[in-house]
C-alpha cells in the first residue's frame, strides 16, 4: 500500500465529512488538539485540519472536512483507495486536559469534530464532562451519539430551532452556569466568532478558557509566521505556541480579520473549481 | 594556451531588465563554453591559492578553473564535487565577492576572476551532458541521520553517502532543498537545479524522506534508538522575526518567509496556482539583506508598480550579494536607504496602506563595527504601500529543542556546538548551519555540514559510538 491510503471516507452530515488516512508515523503521536497538514494532489494547497481520531492499531489519523473552498473540494474528489499527496504530523501543541476535573466543551459546527476526541479524553481520565455542540439546522447535525456516549451532560443547539433546543452555544452555556455549574474550565472550538462569544461570557464569570484557533498557514512548522496572533499584546504562532489559546487573551477581533485576507481569492478560486466540477459532471 | 590579461570579468550574459520583469525565468544565463575558456585564463594559478582560504568548504579552485582553461570540462566538475556537493547552486548563490572573489590576486588591480561564474559553468556542463555516473559507494555498515534536506544537511548526506554511510534525510515540507526551494526564487536558483542535486544525492543511496517534522513526528532520541550512530541537525532557522511596532498584523503585512515560501514552494506566481498571494501596487520590503532582495524582485515580478527596499543603513552597509542589489536596482527597485519604518498604517478594514518611516543618519561605528544608524527627529513621512514584507531575519525554531533532553542551546535558543566540528551537548548529536548560527549563508550552513559530517565519520572510526550494539 502506497503513502497516505485513504482507508474510509465516511459523510457525517451534509457538509461535514470523515476521512481516515493510513500514517502510521503521526498516528502513534497524535493527541486530541494537535493537527495534521496534507495535500491532495501534487500541486494542491497545503490544508491544515485538527486530528478527529486516531487508530494505532491500524495505524491510520482521521480527519474531518467540510467543502469551503477548492482546496477541500480537491480533497473531496478523492476517494477510499485512494492516496493523498502529503500527509505531515502531528503539528501544535496538544490540549492540556491533565487534572481537570469538571470542564464544559463546546463545539461550533464542523470545529465539533475537534472537540469530540478531547471531550473523550476527559471524559477517559474521569473528568466530569458536559458537552455542548451547535449548528445552523437540523441537517448539519453530526457526531451527536459519540459526544452523548463521552459526556455527562449533553447539549445540541441550532440556530433555527430545527433540532435540540433553539439558541446559540453561549445561550446553554449561560444557562450551565446560572444552574450553578461550576466549570473550572471551558474549552471552545468553533468558528471565530463563537469562540470570541464564548470567551467574552465565561470571563464575566472568571472561567478559564481555552480555544483552539485556526488562522492562515502554510508550513505549519514553525517557519513562515503567517499563523501569527495577538495573545495578551503577544505575537504568537498558532503552529508552536498553539493551537490553543487562552481565550481571554486572544485579540479576537484581529483574527478574524486576518483570517479573511484570501477571502476573493477563494470566492474566485471556489467558483472556477466549481465550473470545472460541472463540466465534468456533464 | 594564452593568459588572458584583462581587468575585468568577461560578462555575464543575462536576460534583459524590462523582459525579466515579467517572468520568473532565470536571470544570469550562464557562460558559453568560449566564455568560459576565455574567462578561465585570467586565473594566474597562484601557486599559494588565496581564493580556497575564501571558500568555507575549501574548493581546490584553481584546479578546476585550470581544467576549464584546458577545456577538460568534465574533469572541472570532479574537481569541483570532490568538496562541494552542490556546486550548480553555489556557482549561482554564493556571496563570492565576500568570500574566494575577494582573496583572488587579480582583484589587486581590475576585477577578481568570476570563480562563480566559472563554478556554475562546469556544474550545468556537466548536468547536461550525458557523463557517466560516479559509481556507487561501497556500504560502510554504518547509518546516519540528518534533520532537514537544505544545503547543510544535503551536503552532509552527501559526504557521508560517498564515504559509505547509509543516509536518510529528513524533511518536514513536502519538497527537499529547504531554502534552496522555498526561500530563493526560480529566477536567481531554478527549482529544476535543486531537484536535480538532490536526485544526484539520491543516486549515491541517500534516502530522503519528507513530510516528516523531527521534534513532532520523530525525536532526536528516536533517531538514536532506530540505529542511526549520528544524528545531524540542520534544520535551519525558525521562526520569523517582527519589528514590534504597530501595525504588523494588518492584512498585507508579510514576513518574507511567508511571502517566499507562497511564492517558491508553493509556486503563488502561477496563474494556475492554488496558494493566493496578496500582489499589491506599491510594496514596502524592510531590510537589506538577500532575502530582501529576493523579496522585492519578486514583488515586483508579481506586478508591483512600485517597490521600494526600507533600509535603515545607507548603500555601504547593506548585506546583500552585489550582484543581487545590481540586479534589483536593473529592475527597478527603489533603494529607500537611511529609512526605518516606525508604523504600519492600515485603514478601516484592516487592510495596509502605507508605512509611516523616519529618516536616518549614521552615528559612531556599533558593535558590530558598522555605523550605528540614529533617527533625526521629527523627520517621519508616509510611504504608500498596500503589502508590506519584513525581511529582517528569523529567530530560533522551538521544536527541537522543546524535545531533545540535554541539548544545550543559546539564550537566542540557537544549538550550542563545540567548533568547526558541529557536536553539541548530547553525544553522537551534532548540528550545523543556521540552527547553529542564526540566518546566514547557503555555503556557510554547506561548510557546516561538510565538517560535521567529517566530524561523524572521524567519531564512528573512532568506535566512541556504542557500535557493537548497533551494528
Amino acid at each position: 500500500m502506497s503513502l497516505y491510503t485513504i482507508i474510509t471516507k465516511t459523510p457525517l452530515s451534509c457538509n461535514a465529512c470523515r476521512m481516515e488516512i493510513l500514517s502510521p508515523l503521526v498516528a502513534k503521536k497524535a493527541l486530541p488538539g494537535q493537527f495534521i497538514i496534507l495535500r491532495a494532489r501534487e500541486h494542491s494547497e497545503r490544508i491544515p485540519l485538527t486530528v478527529h481520531d486516531v487508530n494505532t492499531q491500524l495505524g491510520t489519523v482521521s480527519v474531518v472536512y467540510q467543502v469551503v473552498g477548492a482546496g477541500t473540494r480537491e480533497l473531496d474528489s478523492l476517494e477510499a483507495g485512494d492516496s493523498l499527496h502529503d500527509f505531515v504530523g502531528p503539528l501544535g501543541m496538544p490540549t492540556e486536559t491533565e487534572g481537570l476535573q469538571k470542564v464544559c466543551v463546546v463545539g461550533g459546527g464542523v470545529g465539533c469534530a475537534i472537540a469530540y476526541p478531547i471531550t473523550r479524553r476527559l471524559h477517559e481520565q474521569g473528568c466530569r464532562v458536559h458537552a455542548i455542540i451547535g449548528f445552523r439546522s437540523r441537517e448539519l447535525v453530526f457526531l451527536e451519539e459519540e459526544f452523548s456516549r463521552a459526556s455527562d451532560l449533553l447539549k445540541v443547539m441550532t440556530d433555527d430551532g430545527s433540532y435540540g433546543e433553539k439558541g446559540l452555544v453561549t445561550d446553554a452555556l449561560r444557562a450551565l452556569i446560572e444552574a450553578g455549574h461550576r466549570y473550572d474550565r471551558v474549552i471552545a472550538i468553533g468558528p471565530l466568532v463563537m469562540m470570541k462569544f464564548v470567551s467574552l461570557l465565561t470571563k464575566e464569570y472568571g472561567i478559564k478558557t481555552v480555544v483552539s484557533m485556526n488562522p492562515v498557514m502554510v508550513d505549519g512548522t514553525g517557519m513562515c509566521g503567517g499563523c501569527r496572533l495577538t495573545v495578551g499584546g503577544q505575537t504568537k504562532f498558532a503552529c508552536v505556541d498553539g493551537p490553543d489559546f487562552d481565550g481571554h487573551q486572544v485579540d479576537f477581533d484581529e483574527a478574524i480579520s486576518r483570517n479573511r485576507i484570501y477571502e476573493d481569492f477563494e470566492k474566485r478560486e471556489h467558483e472556477k473549481s466549481c465550473r470545472l466540477f460541472r463540466q465534468e459532471v456533464r | 594556451m594564452e593568459r588572458n590579461l584583462s581587468l575585468n570579468k568577461v560578462p555575464m550574459p543575462s536576460q534583459d531588465p524590462r523582459e525579466r520583469i515579467g517572468n520568473f525565468q532565470e536571470v544570469a544565463l550562464g557562460y558559453t563554453r568560449e566564455m568560459a575558456m576565455q574567462e578561465a585564463a585570467r586565473c594566474l594559478s597562484c601557486r599559494n591559492k588565496p581564493c580556497v582560504e575564501g571558500c568555507p568548504v575549501r574548493i581546490d579552485i584553481p584546479g578546476f578553473i585550470s581544467r576549464i582553461a584546458q577545456g577538460n570540462m568534465e574533469e572541472a566538475y570532479l574537481i569541483l564535487n570532490r568538496d562541494s556537493a552542490l556546486p550548480a547552486v553555489c556557482g549561482r548563490v554564493c556571496p563570492q565577492e565576500s568570500q574566494c572573489e575577494q582573496k583572488c590576486v587579480r582583484a589587486v588591480k581590475g576585477e577578481a576572476v568570476a570563480i562563480g561564474r566559472l563554478e556554475r559553468y562546469a556544474a550545468d556542463w556537466y548536468r547536461q551532458s550525458a557523463c557517466k555516473l560516479p559509481p556507487r559507494p561501497q556500504p560502510n555498515g554504518h547509518k546516519v541521520a540528518v534533520v532537514g534536506a537544505g544545503p547543510g544537511g544535503l551536503t552532509a548526506a552527501g559526504e557521508l553517502a560517498r564515504m559509505g554511510y547509509a543516509v536518510t534525510v529528513f524533511e518536514a515540507l513536502h519538497l527537499p532543498g529547504g531554502v534552496l526551494t522555498y526561500g530563493i526564487p526560480e529566477f536567481r536558483l531554478p527549482k529544476s537545479i535543486v531537484m536535480e542535486e538532490v536526485e544526484a544525492l539520491k543516486r549515491l543511496g541517500v534516502e530522503i524522506m519528507l513530510n516528516t517534522v523531527i521534534g513532532k513526528t520523530l525525536t532526536v532520541d528516536e533517531l538514536l534508538e532506530m540505529r542511526f550512530e549520528a544524528v545531524f541537525i540542520a534544520s535551519g532557522a525558525g521562526l520569523p522575526r517582527f519589528m514590534g511596532i504597530p501595525g504588523e498584523s494588518l492584512k498585507g503585512v508579510y514576513s518574507a518567509n511567508e511571502y517566499l515560501t507562497r511564492i517558491n514552494l508553493m509556486q503563488a506566481y502561477r496563474e494556475d496556482a492554488k496558494t493566493p498571494i496578496m500582489r499589491g501596487n506599491h510594496v514596502a520590503v524592510v531590510g537589506g539583506g538577500n532575502v530582501a532582495m529576493d523579496a522585492a524582485r519578486c514583488a515586483r515580478r508579481l506586478g508591483a508598480q512600485e517597490v521600494s527596499i526600507v533600509y535603515r543603513r545607507s548603500m555601504n552597509e547593506l548585506p546583500a550579494r552585489q550582484e543581487e542589489v545590481h540586479h534589483a536596482q536593473e529592475e527597478g527597485i527603489i533603494f529607500r536607504v537611511l529609512t526605518n519604518p516606525v508604523r504600519v498604517l492600515g485603514d478601516d478594514k484592516g487592510w495596509v496602506r502605507g508605512l509611516e518611516c523616519v529618516r536616518m543618519t549614521l552615528g559612531e561605528p556599533d558593535a558590530s563595527g558598522r555605523r550605528r544608524p540614529v533617527e533625526q527627529p521629527g523627520s517621519n513621512y508616509e510611504l504608500s504601500a498596500d503589502v508590506v514584507v519584513i525581511a529582517i531575519g528569523t529567530s530560533s525554531n522551538p521544536l527541537i529543542r522543546l524535545t531533545t533532553p540535554g541539548l544545550e542551546t543559546d539564550r537566542w535558543g540557537g544549538i550550542v556546538v563545540n567548533g568547526p566540528d558541529g557536536l553539541t551537548s548530547r553525544e553522537r548529536v551534532y548540528a550545523g548551519g543556521d540552527v547553529v548560527t542564526g540566518s546566514a549563508t547557503v555555503i556557510l550552513a554547506m561548510g557546516a555540514g561538510k565538517d560535521a559530517a567529517r566530524a561523524i565519520d572521524r567519531m564512528i572510526r573512532a568506535g566512541q559510538a556504542p557500535d557493537e550494539t548497533m551494528m
